[in-house]
């Protein structure tokens, strides 16, 4: 009896945004009389942050920084149409409309500021930092208060835009099943190393190395998170959790959160996280959406860390110490026993 | 923890943004952890009645009778609501985007196909007094025999699980699955040098979001009614509610988007159209918020999976043929598991370019609690059943699974089954980065691919 140190691999790809497309949002954008930004969304935030990344995509756009723009979400009153927030396609497909929404707001900004420096606005150029000036000429400014102010107040122009992003539905042939499921996919490769006790069937993760590539890493503090958050889930999906361990009988179901199997604090192995970034053509700067996928290599990597380390393939999940035990006792018993 | 490997498609970018690609601190976050945000459950209303609902003890049953007598005197009850009070009582969600048929009941009328399906919905002043009336609720059930697994539901006479389908699986335009061919498997398993044929399986798996599912219906003084959600999908779950009350889209208004996690456990549409019903019929404030004990084991879990997978492989490493059938229990009803089950066909053969494959996905009916949406469905499960049968494979011939994945993984220009070429791949260099970080080592020449075109 003894505690066996094993190692697994697993590679994957997902999908970005709902399968087969046809997933609409849209996104209106406004400026205030003092050139602060106004982003309305329908969508929802789960946590995730999506309110954060909206805003420094406006800014990026329009060419503020991020803390002038303002996300006000959560109201069909207000809000024009988002299909949702699921199948990684919050930063994708809200993205995207919020870049076309920013994009027409800054046209007519930079019209605005065009006319009152008595220059084209094809000559203007934003410095992220709250200015217009002409190209090549920084003296030659105005800023981006004096500009809103000058809309709402002396032109009488609205500096605004609408956005809207919308990938065509496809619908698979219905004999060869050609289709085309999502426009980009985002890629990662998991290795996992776990210590087996051949004698209780427990399984300790010692440490979980994460590859995501992600398009582009809108927010790195943020991409963290969220690529670390998956990871945990992955591991918890594959040793601990389900609703019915024993269906069909029913009464050993979790209720609350002492029951239901999860790892704690203790069980959470040492993470790694190497973000790459091949950005999507169609993405807003690239980006694709990891929100999934990053939950689902470490799975099969812990699977075939656990065959490495004891020789016996669980192939129901979750990988419980009893269904390992059992695995171990079957491949001991002498054959035809 | 996080390193950004930037020397990996640096022809590919430009990395001169200003606003993004910054490290930023969440606007959101002080008043997450200061408890300051606000949540839909975050308000009360004068005259709040709770909502509580009568559920299904049984797996499958007709319903004889209901007697409300008893709970509509139970002190503090305002109204007691049954399938009878509801509009349009058949609906399914996914008939926004013209997936049906209409196949669940808002409320049970005739018959119960889960164990912890609604059936009476009880208003009253106070939780414990809704609690207290629901249980004096009598429905008389004739238990039907229950089908409970997937094999057992797609054998020829099992019971039909719901009748609006007709069969115990979803009928696809393709027919019983969702079907992708491509090449010719038989061929590719003649020339294999070896085959694998292996089984996999997964239970249901909770979202389990901090915040359990509700939301809070306000009857506004203009004849509209105002619902604080935590729904994942604001105009989604207001276009449903929109049919199954039969109510013109304008009443309504839905206000959500801070939400305390999903995980996709708040795509489903369940409370907010009773919850709106309630409402307009007691002209009052209603709450309707899942228990953690409703949020575990009745609202809709990850779905259990079958996926079968048979390979044919070479002994220089290179997978001539693969062949999946993949069965995803549904429960008693179709939610998102139609859309889920055809992901899967999506996904298949994973990211790998393999000249001959055979994929068929099936949404089964079973009187199992219904599945929905979770974080990756059709994929997730997928992903472990193709990983491990990656590993067995390199087993099989005696190769390093690393390296395996490497000889097999797709490139920009591939053609993928579902005939779509392969752009933007980024899966090889995601494997050369695990091998450097996690000292795997790999044979030069892997380090030396690339997922560009011929690389």
């Amino acid at each position: 009896m003894a505690i066996r140190r094993g190692r697994g691999v697993a590679a994957v790809n997902y999908p970005t945004g709902m399968n087969l497309g046809g997933d609409p949002s849209q996104a209106l954008v406004h400026s205030t009389p003092t050139g602060n930004f106004m982003v309305t969304l329908s969508s929802v935030d789960l946590g995730q942050g999506l309110k954060q990344i909206m805003a420094q995509i406006c800014a990026e756009t329009i060419g503020v920084p991020a803390e002038l723009v303002t996300i006000d979400t959560g109201d069909t009153d207000t809000g024009p149409h988002c299909m949702g927030t699921f199948a990684s396609r919050g930063t994708h497909r809200i993205g995207n409309a919020v870049i076309q929404a920013a994009t027409e707001a800054r046209q007519v900004m930079l019209e605005v500021a065009a006319e009152e420096l008595e220059v084209n606005a094809s000559d203007l150029e934003t410095d992220g930092t709250g200015n217009i000036h002409v190209k090549g000429a920084p003296q030659k400014a105005i800023s981006i208060f004096d500009t809103a102010l000058a809309a709402h107040f002396k032109r009488g122009r609205s500096i605004s835009g609408r956005g809207m992003f919308l990938v065509p539905r496809s619908y698979p042939e219905v004999e060869t099943g050609a289709m085309k499921p999502a426009t980009c996919y985002a890629h990662a490769c998991t290795v996992v190393e776990v210590d087996v006790d051949d004698e209780t069937g427990e399984v300790t993760v010692v440490s979980v190395k994460n590859v995501f590539e992600i398009g582009r890493a809108l927010n790195p503090r943020m991409v963290e998170q969220q690529l670390v958050g998956g990871s945990w889930m992955g591991l918890s999906h594959a040793l601990y959790e389900t609703t019915e361990p024993y269906y069909p009988n029913r009464e050993h179901g979790g209720t609350d959160f002492n029951q239901y199997l999860m790892p704690g604090p203790g069980d959470l192995a040492e993470t790694e996280i190497i973000v790459l970034e091949r950005p999507a053509a169609d993405g807003p700067y690239g980006a694709k959406g990891p929100g999934e996928m990053c939950a689902n290599p470490q799975i099969p990597a812990v699977a075939n860390a656990i065959f490495d380390a004891v020789g016996v393939r669980i192939d129901h999940l979750p990988i419980t110490p009893e269904r390992i035990l059992r695995a171990l006792r079957a491949q001991a018993a002498p054959a035809g026993a | 923890m996080i390193r950004l490997a930037k020397e990996y498609f640096a022809d590919q970018r430009d990395d001169d943004l200003k606003q993004l690609g910054q490290a930023f601190h969440r606007s959101d976050v002080p008043g997450h952890v200061t408890g300051k945000t606000n949540y839909f459950a975050d308000r009360s209303f004068p005259g709040m009645l709770h909502l509580k609902m009568v559920r299904s003890p049984h797996h499958h049953a007709r319903i004889r009778s209901i007697d409300t007598s008893e709970a509509e005197k139970h002190p503090g009850v305002a109204r007691v609501l049954t399938h009878k009070d509801v509009p349009h009582n058949v609906y399914t969600i996914l008939i926004l985007i013209q997936i049906g048929p209409e196949d669940e009941q808002v409320l049970a009328a005739d018959k119960v196909r889960w164990k912890g399906e609604a059936v009476v919905a009880v208003l009253a002043d106070s939780e414990r007094a809704a609690q207290e009336a629901a249980a004096k609720v009598k429905v008389d059930y004739e238990v039907l025999p229950a089908v409970l697994d997937m094999e057992a539901a797609l054998k020829p006479g099992a019971p039909i699980v719901n009748e609006y389908h007709g069969q115990n699986y979803y009928r696809y335009d393709s027919g019983a699955c969702r079907k992708v061919r491509f090449g010719d498997v038989e061929k590719g398993f003649a020339e294999a040098d070896h085959i694998l044929e292996q089984t996999y399986r997964s239970s249901p798996i909770e979202q389990a979001p901090a915040e359990t599912t509700g939301c809070i219906v306000v009857p506004e003084g203009n004849d509209r009614f105002t619902c604080y959600t935590n729904t994942q999908a604001l105009f989604f779950s207001l276009d449903n509610t929109s049919i199954i009350l039969q109510m013109p889209g304008h009443k309504l208004r839905f206000v959500g988007g801070t939400v305390g996690g999903g995980f996709g456990g708040k795509v489903d549409v369940t409370t907010e159209p009773i919850a709106i019903l309630a409402s307009k019929l007691t002209g009052r404030p209603v709450s309707f918020i899942y228990s953690r004990e409703e949020e575990m084991q009745v609202s809709s879990p990850r779905a259990a999976e079958t996926i079968v997978i048979k390979d044919g492989v070479m002994n220089d490493g290179r997978i001539v043929a693969r062949y999946v059938k993949g069965y995803t229990d549904a429960g008693a009803y179709s939610r998102h598991s139609p859309y889920g089950a055809q992901k899967g066909a999506a996904h298949y053969p994973g990211p790998y370019t393999i000249e001959n494959v055979w994929a068929d996905t099936y949404c089964v009916y079973t009187n199992r609690t219904p599945s929905s949406a979770m974080r990756g469905f059709g994929v997730t499960i997928a992903d472990f059943a193709l990983e491990v049968q990656m590993d067995k494979l390199a087993r099989l011939i005696g190769m390093d699974p690393l390296e395996f994945r490497f000889i097999n993984a797709y490139r920009d220009g591939d053609m993928k089954a579902h005939r779509q070429p392969t752009e933007g791949a980024a899966l090889i260099e995601c494997m050369q980065e695990a091998s450097k970080a996690a000292n795997w080592p790999v044979a030069e020449k892997y380090l030396r691919m690339s997922s560009y075109k011929g690389g």
